[in-house]
């Protein structure tokens, strides 16, 4: 499988995920100036692109067209070659008269634990968890999930969102590779304890007011789940309804949202954690009145960040259009990277990616004119 | 026998279509396809075996579904998508 090769090393990279494709933004040495490069995959729905952590070169693209299956792309080198998975991730086939399921999208990638190189994870629509143990070239079922006798209570109609409900959110404690979390938009936040073979929900204290009972076990829209490296007992969760972080002891999530302004609300898709400071994480509100224009409030786009874990917020959007401003990031298109000061990147539907390089405190576009956004990661890459 | 493949599937078969493949059930010319071309049936054909939405085969001219029909070696196959949205 060919696409033109990304070739950058040595270097902070944004790996852009589009509607039609993917790009990658280049820094120069001071995070002011970018390269962009692309498109790769063109004409392909991209849902993530995401470059391993733990060896700096392997990187895998979820991947479809509007008319194909879906299916894995990885690379060794960083995107000079492509290979396609093999087995990319499949539900397992249905009995005689069993209705089995399909995988429409693979929508979400995780890179394994430290210990368990070349392990990646990732979740689909509908809602599914696949493992790969080869860097991405073949994909397993989680049967623990995926063939649970509760899965089909706990993600109900399995359609909360608009192209399909999404398994998103994987997120592996650093300290125990068998300890993991999982966030679905039709479903809510599970832990699993055994690296995936059995999962209860942890949704206590988060609402769902679409629901009958609006504080239920399961059936939650969560959006996105973020969890500090140097905390990993504690859990951040942007919600369909609100803004919530969990301290894991506790077992009971918390409405930080509470702590907006009430004019702005606590809605949106992505919640980013800081690398270093675990109480400090940014957001990015968009309007939740009414019929949910999921924009930015009054066209007049700002990120929110708390630096005390969510007991006060403080707007930031110098540098950002001041009105007509009708942003839309979706959950995994803000990102942060690890360098001192913090970057904060975030990219919008209408197809701009906007910077930070000073946490937040002001914000440049560095690219616009790109299809609709679904994904930016930040990474650093090795020579 | 001979297959043509639609556009979106020939980064698969070097941008060449027609091919060759052969098989004496659908079923069967498509796990020869996927020998020949790998990756190609899982873009076509589902985890469960239903051709994919958009997804068109057609064997002398006749739209078929089922992966069970008999195929002659001397059998036209067309593989086609029905594209649409922006």
């Amino acid at each position: 499988m060919s696409s033109s090769s990304i070739s950058t090393s040595g270097a902070l990279v944004l790996y852009v995920a589009t509607r039609k494709g993917a790009w990658t933004l280049t820094a120069r040495a001071d995070r002011r100036e970018w390269a962009i490069d692309g498109p790769h995959f063109l004409g392909h729905i991209v849902h993530h692109m995401v470059l391993d952590p733990r060896d700096g070169h392997t990187l895998v693209v979820a991947a479809r067209t509007g008319h194909l299956g879906p299916t894995v792309f990885h690379s060794a080198d960083a995107g000079r070659n492509w290979k396609e998975a093999s087995r990319p991730p499949a539900f397992r086939k249905a009995a005689e008269g069993e209705k089995g399921l399909v995988v429409n999208q693979v929508f979400w990638l995780t890179p394994g634990h430290a210990s368990e190189p070349g392990v990646w994870w990732a979740g689909t629509s509908p809602q599914g968890l696949f493992r790969s143990p080869d860097g991405g070239e073949t994909w397993d079922t989680v049967s623990g999930f995926n063939d649970h006798p509760m899965r089909q209570k706990w993600v109900g109609l399995d359609e909360g969102t608009p192209d399909g409900a999404k398994l998103h959110s994987i997120l592996i404690d650093p300290r125990d590779p068998r300890h993991m979390y999982i966030g679905m938009s039709d479903g809510g936040v599970f832990e699993s304890i055994d690296q995936g073979a059995d999962w209860k929900p942890l949704n206590a204290g988060c609402r769902a007011d679409f629901m009958p009972d609006p504080y239920p076990e399961y059936g939650h829209d969560t959006h996105c789940v973020a969890m500090p490296a140097l905390d990993p007992d504690l859990l951040y969760q942007q919600n369909h309804c609100g803004l919530y972080r969990m301290r894991r002891a506790e077992e009971r999530w918390e409405r930080i949202g509470d702590n907006m302004p009430r004019e702005i609300g606590d809605i949106g898709f992505p919640v980013v954690v800081h690398p270093r400071e675990p109480d400090t994480a940014w957001t990015f509100p968009m309007d939740g009145t009414e019929v949910w224009p999921r924009v930015s409030p009054e066209g007049k786009p700002a990120v929110y960040v708390t630096r005390d874990g969510g007991k006060t917020f403080t707007r930031l959007d110098r540098g950002l259009p001041r009105s007509q401003a009708w942003f839309t990031v979706l959950r995994q298109a803000m990102t942060a990277d690890a360098r001192d000061p913090v970057g904060v990147y975030f990219g919008t539907t209408a197809g701009e990616v906007w910077a930070s390089d000073d946490e937040g405190d002001s914000w440049t576009c560095i690219a616009r004119h790109l299809p609709q956004i679904y994904a930016v990661e930040a990474a650093e890459l090795n020579r | 026998m001979k297959v043509l493949i639609a556009t979106p599937l020939r980064s698969y078969t070097s941008h060449q279509s027609p091919v060759e493949a052969e098989g004496a059930t659908l079923a069967d010319l498509l796990a020869d396809l996927d020998r020949r071309y790998p990756g190609i049936r899982f873009r076509m054909i589902d985890e469960q075996d239903q051709i994919r939405p958009h997804m068109r085969v057609f064997v002398n001219g006749e739209q078929v579904r089922d992966l069970g029909t008999s195929l002659q070696p001397a059998d036209d196959v067309q593989i086609l998508q029905s594209l649409s949205g922006g």
